[in-house]
């Protein structure tokens, strides 16, 4: 952890120099002058480690690129949103109006991807979302200006509920936190679980951040459910699925869900308690692919024996899109349009599969949602893949991008 | 609902509570010895979970770290009181509210900067791993055991303030501390021992929460706001209105999430708004001047 914050220090402090240069080294496009990337993300709070594994895996798709993408040097811009709407908002004014980024990336927290749609959509700012899940962005709300190389809230969920009632139970429990990503989460699963026969015992939603889950566990065993399906993450995740064990419902009511309950930021923390959840998730690092073994070993060599996690996935798919689209575009990006083409067309072969965008949304088509299951493996726990579902792409309904 | 069903929960209302109370009693306890509100109350539980995870990573051992994490806690608590705080005590009580909550920020980014910003978390010790069955289900027996160990150290506080010549002396520091000093008593150094004394409450609480809950650097700013509610409903200083004002807000956080799921914090916010406008110095707090 040591040593891969030190390098996380040193990246920073670059960008800081960076940043200093930055009225002075000249605000035109020129080609040639430094492609611009800004980074809205969490560098400090309860969700660092989100931005940090983000940023991790961007840095390591441009450092085999030796920091230069058709002939124009790499500059991540990288400011922290404290994962507060308006510190976000503030700081892509920032990198929109005056570093004048060539592209945009992050946050994080929905809330915050809904408050940048409109800044970018307006001033015609391109912005490959690399984690904010929230569904509105590939349907109502979706622009011709935003990709999103992360997923959508739907996407893992989606899948699931069909799984879990053909293979775990017909009676279950739903719990997530009480924001927009929870509930878009559940209505997910509700979607194919319901009409396969499964019945929703009950349903709960506690505040965000919550620390006893006690009363809602006792609730879970009074109900009588043979499963649950819940989506924490976070220390969220960590005090649900400790007290879960400790309440003793490990052993009796499955404990199922999506699969931010059980990334390896939070499974050391979790421990043992964790054994036997079975997640949806586009990624685990113990996917058996060429492209995924070299991913895992260069990350971890890069970042000090740091296993990469979904988060680290999106950040290496997102600067995959941005270093395959400039070299297309023979580094301009100032044809914007032209850009945004190029962009939609880019296609390769990601640690998690084939990655596409979905013409119609510009939202990621999940190659696979793997049901993942918490087990023992060499060097600890981890998500082995049980099984999969093929090409999950959201419905986007009401988005009417040109196609 | 079943009569079972109903003292369950009712057992997680009060295993919430003595946590509370555990949490916030270092807090009252400086306020109502040294007039203080030392918003890094909640640096001092998140020092304490970090010295605990430190000493079972050397020793393996829950026990030794539940004894040396509050005496490191209160060692720090100490050298803050002696350094910045003395000199602040003759100023109005913005400029103390202000250098305690510079303090979160400087504690945070010194667990940061030693033990990163990843989350961890303290195994319950070996004979309380396991969970008994109560009331028709499975309730963790480390639970329990911060039930007992929270109320033995309620009776131990107030045997120490109300019955012990030590006690008497803190007491009389309160009412008049030039009296006090004029009799011969070292009125600086009980201040001293008063602020770590409560850091090292703070400390313990970190480690007695780490097997229910989760370390991660920011816990001490978020741990702030339920300790503040509990001290406010209590009554400031009273130590008395901190067990109190703990056990029944955690009977109200829980009946909230037993009925009111969606509206469960407000059940605690409701309970404070209550208690401040019928009793504004709290249900046991001291008159307000």
């Amino acid at each position: 952890m040591r040593l891969s914050r030190r390098t996380f220090l040193t990246g920073a402090s670059a960008t800081v120099a960076g940043l200093a240069a930055g009225p002075w080294a000249g605000t035109g496009h020129a080609q040639g002058g430094p492609l611009k990337i800004g980074l809205v993300l969490p560098y400090s709070g309860v969700y660092q480690v989100l931005g940090e594994s983000i940023t991790q895996g961007m840095e390591l798709v441009f450092a085999r690129e030796g920091n230069k993408i058709a002939g124009r040097e790499v500059q991540l811009i990288k400011e922290d949103d404290e994962m507060q709407p308006p510190v976000g908002l503030r700081k892509t004014d920032k990198l929109i109006e005056s570093d004048k980024v060539d592209i945009l990336t992050g946050p994080v927290h929905s809330g915050i991807l809904m408050g940048m749609r409109d800044k970018v959509h307006n001033s015609k700012t391109i912005l490959i979302v690399s984690n904010a899940g929230a569904d509105a962005i590939s349907r109502a709300r979706c622009s011709k200006w935003i990709f999103r190389a992360s997923f959508s809230n739907w996407q893992p969920c989606q899948p699931m509920g069909g799984w879990v009632a053909k293979n775990v139970a017909k009676d279950v429990f739903l719990t997530a936190p009480n924001y927009q990503a929870g509930k878009d989460m559940m209505n997910a699963f509700k979607e194919t679980y319901v009409p396969a026969g499964g019945k929703i015992i009950g349903e709960e939603y506690p505040k965000l951040g919550e620390t006893d889950y006690a009363p809602l566990l006792t609730k879970i065993r009074q109900s009588g459910a043979k499963a649950v399906f819940a989506f924490f993450s976070g220390t969220d995740a960590v005090n649900f699925v400790k007290q879960y064990d400790q309440f003793g419902l490990k052993g009796q009511v499955k404990l199922t869900g999506a699969g931010f309950l059980t990334e390896p930021d939070v499974l050391p923390a979790q421990g043992k308690a964790a054994l036997g959840t079975i997640t949806g998730h586009f990624y685990t690092p113990q996917l058996d692919n060429p492209v995924n073994k070299k991913f895992v070993a260069d990350f971890k060599a890069k970042f000090a024996g740091k296993t990469p996690d979904g988060f680290a996935c999106q950040g290496y798919d997102t600067a995959e899109v941005i270093v395959r689209a400039v070299k297309a575009m023979n580094g301009n990006t100032q044809d914007k349009d032209r850009l945004v083409a190029a962009i939609a067309k880019v296609e390769f072969d990601s640690p998690r599969g084939r990655f596409r965008f979905d013409p119609k949304t510009h939202n990621i088509i999940q190659p696979f949602i793997y049901v993942r299951e918490v087990k023992e493996v060499a060097g600890g726990l981890d998500n082995v893949p049980i099984d999969k579902i093929a090409n999950v792409a959201d419905p986007g309904t009401g988005c009417t991008l040109p196609a | 609902m079943l009569l079972s069903d109903l003292l369950a929960q009712a057992l997680n209302g009060l295993s919430y509570g003595v946590l509370l109370f555990l949490l916030s009693v270092g807090l009252t306890l400086i306020f109502g010895m040294l007039d203080v509100v030392n918003l890094a109350h909640g640096s001092f539980y998140m020092l304490g979970a970090y010295a605990g995870l430190a000493t079972i990573a050397v020793t393996g051992n829950f026990w030794l770290a539940l004894l040396a994490a509050p005496l490191a806690v209160g060692l720090v608590g100490a050298l803050m009181e002696r350094t910045v705080l003395r000199p602040l005590y003759r100023r109005p009580p913005l400029d103390q509210v202000l250098l305690t909550f510079g303090f979160i920020y400087v504690f945070e980014d010194v667990v940061k900067w030693i033990w990163g910003g990843s989350i961890r978390s303290i195994p319950p010790p070996d004979i309380f791993a396991r969970s008994v069955n109560l009331f028709g289900g499975a309730f963790p027996s480390y639970r329990l055991f911060v039930i007992v160990f929270g109320l033995v150290v309620a009776v131990l506080l107030w045997l120490l303030i109300e019955r012990t010549r030590l006690g008497a002396v803190i007491r009389a520091g309160v009412y008049d501390a030039e009296m006090t000093s004029g009799m011969g008593i070292n009125i600086h150094r009980v201040f001293t021992g008063v602020f770590a004394f409560g850091a090292a409450l703070g400390g313990l609480s970190g480690v007695i929460a780490g097997p229910i809950q989760s370390a991660q650097p920011p816990m001490g700013a978020t741990i702030l706001v339920p300790a503040l509610i509990v001290v406010v409903v209590g009554g400031l200083g009273s130590l008395k209105g901190s067990l109190v004002g703990s056990l029944l807000i955690g009977q109200a956080e829980v009946w909230g999430k037993v009925w009111l799921p969606g509206v469960s914090m407000a059940m605690i916010y409701l309970v404070m708004a209550a208690v401040v406008l019928l009793r504004p110095q709290g249900l046991f707090g001291r008159p307000l001047k």
